[in-house]
């Protein structure tokens, strides 16, 4: 991340997202796959480490091997097989996106972190050891189990996330890059997939 | 593309390309700042002493410390802002540290800022 100023001279915090170019692998359709959608390459993969059966689908498409593939349903891009769809065809400065990815793993955590309770909040008044733990996590007798859903301290993030309307401040297509207003989910260099807003 | 490489690239681009009076830590400085009133604008003079600079490229930032009526003020300001008009740079301080935070709690002679003689060519 980093921050631009824009003309009105406000800071704007933002990322930077290289975005593209993509290649048109496969295009989905209603007779042969009950629906219609694009589906697109990203990055290079190396020839060794592709598996003849996806070899052979890249040979279709009459591309190298690629890195990601993602499908886009209902995508309405005018593009057939093997065509590059570069940040210029999709996205326009002023543009509303919503990225998806996969956030940053932060390991097991407690309930405060993972759940924002509130802790105890005091150190004295009979508190031992107790600062961040979760409380009652039920009632007696009766229900005389703790509820399903109950939450507690455990894994944290890793999970797939949708950030939404994040705006375009600029579009480099020359170095295929996007600059979006904001944060995104996932670590620097982690992949990621970006909406369009309609 | 290495992700340093698009960062320089952003900031080139937006780069204001202005130039200002070379200053440092202890240097008494006065910031002429762009203030937006509506459609009006009117810039504001904030005189005071650098404190500190912080960061590297377009999101350095220096601030500018000064009493007003008493009460010490603070006023953090982005290099690359375009509401910056102007920067007069008007002593030059002589100071053994790059953040002078002991300014805050510094009372008296304490608080005051030597300063620095500049070598002339004669």
């Amino acid at each position: 991340m980093t921050s631009v100023f824009t003309e009105d001279g406000n800071q704007v915090a933002c990322t930077l997202i290289e975005a593209g170019p993509c290649v048109v692998t496969q295009v989905k359709n209603e007779e042969a796959d009950g629906y219609y959608a694009l589906q697109l390459g990203f990055g290079e993969a190396k020839p060794k480490n592709t598996s003849q059966q996806m070899a052979g689908h890249f040979e279709k498409a009459g591309t190298s091997p690629k890195r990601k593939l993602i499908e886009f349903r209902d995508c309405d891009l005018d593009k057939s097989i093997g065509d590059t769809v570069t940040v210029e065809d999709v996205f326009a400065e002023g543009d509303i996106v919503h990225a998806i990815g996969k956030t940053k793993g932060k390991g097991f955590q407690g309930v405060v972190k993972r759940y924002n309770f509130r802790g105890v909040g005091d150190a004295t008044h009979g508190q031992h050891n107790r600062q961040r733990a979760p409380g009652s996590i039920g009632q007696a007798s009766y229900p005389a189990q703790v509820r399903k859903g109950m939450r507690m301290g455990g894994r944290m993030g890793g999970t797939r996330v949708k950030v939404k309307n994040l705006k375009i401040v600029k579009v480099y297509p020359e170095k295929n890059l996007l600059v979006v207003s904001g944060a995104i989910p996932g670590h620097k260099g982690s992949t990621i997939i970006i909406e369009k807003k309609y | 593309m290495n992700a340093q490489d698009a960062i320089n690239f952003v900031h080139e681009q937006f780069n204001s390309k202005k130039e200002y009076p070379a200053f440092r830590p202890g240097d008494n400085i006065a910031v002429s700042y762009k203030i937006i009133e509506g459609s009006k604008v009117r810039i504001q003079v904030f005189r005071g002493d650098v404190i500190q600079i912080n960061g590297e490229g377009a999101t350095k930032t220096f601030t500018v410390r000064k009493k007003s009526n008493g009460v010490g003020v603070e006023r953090i300001f982005p290099y690359a802002s375009p509401n910056i008009d102007e920067i007069k740079v008007l002593k030059f301080g002589k100071v053994r540290r790059a953040k002078l935070y002991y300014l805050r709690n510094a009372i008296g002679k304490k608080g005051r800022i030597k300063e620095r003689k500049l070598f002339t060519a004669n």
